[in-house]
């Protein structure tokens, strides 16, 4: 069988060139060590995040249907990659309503035709999560076999939050039995960071909120939602919570921080994306995966487990 | 008989106490007992209130709500706070109770959008967009004023219209201006400081630059007129749904 996904449009979005710089550097490392190819939408947009639908929800269907149409008119591609939970969840978003709701259709197509581009239809290309990408393009035997560096005795709880899963009906290829992806208890990261040798905790929260919202305008609920993941997971004998969303991962390093300043709550977990942990599995160096970029300082920890 | 849930009955309307001289709604009651309920009169119903917030955006699936609560019990925001109520809210909406849903007009705004709610619901009411646009019909009525979220929303909608992109630093500056907070707060401080030690120079400097020369996504130009044009379209119709720029009767 030919691999999936060998080459796929890549969609960093905005916080990715921002504080979850160490996101994109892990993603773009990971893909070379991996043999999968990426190449950036061109002159690419804002997704709407999480703010621009409150605004007006099809101004968000149009954004993100432009960097959908750039991949698909503009370059020939067929599947979108996008690390972060945000603008995969629009893209996703945009994707379901483009092809459900006929006044959507209408605003986009006059935006998009005002705006000077070709209109994206929906079908036209697949958005992929980071996670996708790597579990259909080389599943749990191809980490298995690239394994230099085992996750051998690191406890981790793995965090999804909300966007990768909620609504369900955005995500219609989840929830399809065996092998894929699950909406109330997903799995993927599980899967991968296994395979690289990681013993994964029972966490409980894996699809809870962290406030990311609200990050900065209700920043004691906030504070408060994060604690509650950072508690659950110490609870749980985690070392580490793995994230898969510069949102929820700034969120919890900041939240960690705010915490113990304002309220004197220490905790010890440290907050690492999984394309790190994966790096550093197959090999990749701290400084290659950006673990020096992330605010939560796991340098210790990881010197200390021999991985770096 | 003990009343075991005064906590679902409003304070004011609790009169405790017995041997005393009380005269409730003009009627001496004075005497021994234990708890009094005054009674309530609801009257002012504002039958347009569900229409109003149905024209809202997010707002446009509130008539499918067959009241089961399993957004209430799914709800992120009301695990730490049990005044806030979607399920509830939703009933006072349609029923056209204003007054009793302006009692938690100021909490409306908390919902953190986490879609539990979206996900649970049977009925596809889509709650979590009720409650998007009930917190904008309090702030369009002026019932509430702007919400520190509603400003955050706008301040990175602008940023995104202008340019096509996001920088973070820049939102957050003009959002802790706009809502009159300072700049360096302890724990923000504390973040950046961590962030200088550890970002690498070349992206402080890209971050740092972006404060002069803004990221944007080139030839945006004709991008940015057609949707603030929208905007400003669907702005209009919000406001004639609202009935907000008629001359008062």
């Amino acid at each position: 069988m030919e691999q999936k996904y060998k080459k796929v449009a890549y969609y960093p979005g905005c916080a990715l060139e921002g504080t979850g710089h160490s996101y994109s550097r892990s993603t773009k490392e990971l893909g070379k060590a991996l043999g999968l190819e990426l190449e950036e939408v061109k002159n690419w947009n804002c997704c709407g995040a999480m703010e621009v639908k409150n605004v007006d929800p099809k101004l968000q269907t149009y954004l993100s249907s432009r960097v959908m149409s750039i991949a698909a008119n503009e370059m020939g591609y067929d599947t979108v990659m996008a690390p972060c939970n945000g603008c995969y969840h629009n893209l996703k978003k945009a994707e379901y309503d483009l092809e459900n709701d006929p006044a959507s259709v209408e605003v986009v197509g006059k935006l998009s035709e005002k705006a000077g581009h070709q209109t994206y239809e929906a079908g036209q290309v697949e958005t992929i999560h980071a996670l996708d990408w790597i579990k259909d393009s080389l599943g749990e035997e191809g980490i298995r076999a690239r394994v230099k560096n085992s996750l051998k005795d690191l406890k981790i709880a793995n965090y999804y939050g909300c966007m990768y899963t909620r609504p369900r009906h955005i995500f219609p290829e989840k929830d399809k039995g065996e092998g894929s992806e699950s909406t109330s208890k997903p799995h993927y990261m599980d899967d991968l960071l296994a395979a690289a040798g990681a013993e994964n905790v029972d966490f409980p929260l894996k699809t809870a909120c962290c406030g990311g919202a609200h990050t900065l305008s209700d920043s004691d609920t906030s504070t408060r939602l994060v604690m509650n993941l950072i508690r659950a997971a110490e609870a749980s004998g985690a070392e580490v919570i793995a994230t898969e969303c510069p949102t929820c991962h700034s969120g919890l390093e900041m939240h960690q921080i705010r915490a113990e300043k304002q309220h004197g709550e220490k905790s010890n977990v440290k907050i690492i994306y999984f394309t790190q942990l994966l790096g550093l599995a197959l090999g990749l160096s701290p400084r290659q995966v950006g673990i020096h970029e992330n605010v939560s300082d796991s340098m210790g920890l990881l010197k200390e487990k021999g991985l770096a | 008989m003990p009343i075991h849930e005064k906590s679902l009955i409003r304070p004011e309307d609790l009169v405790e106490g017995s041997g005393e001289a009380h005269i409730i709604d003009g009627v001496d009651v004075s005497g021994h007992w234990s708890t009094f309920i005054k009674s309530r009169v609801v009257k002012d119903y504002n039958e347009d209130m569900e229409a109003e917030i149905a024209a809202l955006p997010g707002g446009e699936f509130i008539h499918r709500c067959w009241q089961c609560g399993s957004c209430t019990n799914a709800c992120t925001v009301n695990a730490i706070n049990p005044d806030f109520n979607p399920r509830y809210w939703i009933y006072l909406i349609r029923t056209g109770m204003e007054e009793e849903l302006l009692r938690d007009k100021d909490i409306i705004w908390q919902c953190v959008s986490c879609h539990k709610c979206s996900y649970t619901c049977p009925r596809d009411v889509l709650p979590e967009g009720v409650m998007k646009a009930t917190a904008h019909w309090l702030e369009l009525k002026g019932h509430t004023p702007k919400s520190h979220s509603t400003v955050f929303d706008e301040v990175f909608a602008e940023q995104v219209i202008k340019t096509g992109k996001i920088e973070e630093g820049r939102v957050l500056r003009r959002f802790l201006t706009r809502t009159g907070q300072p700049l360096l707060q302890g724990w923000v401080l504390t973040m950046a400081l961590r962030m200088i030690r550890h970002f690498p120079i070349k992206l402080m400097i890209h971050m740092g630059l972006a404060n002069f020369i803004h990221p944007r996504t080139s030839g945006w130009g004709r991008a940015r007129a057609a949707i603030e044009e929208y905007v400003e379209e669907q702005e209009a119709e919000h406001r004639k749904a609202l009935k907000l720029d008629q001359p008062a009767e």
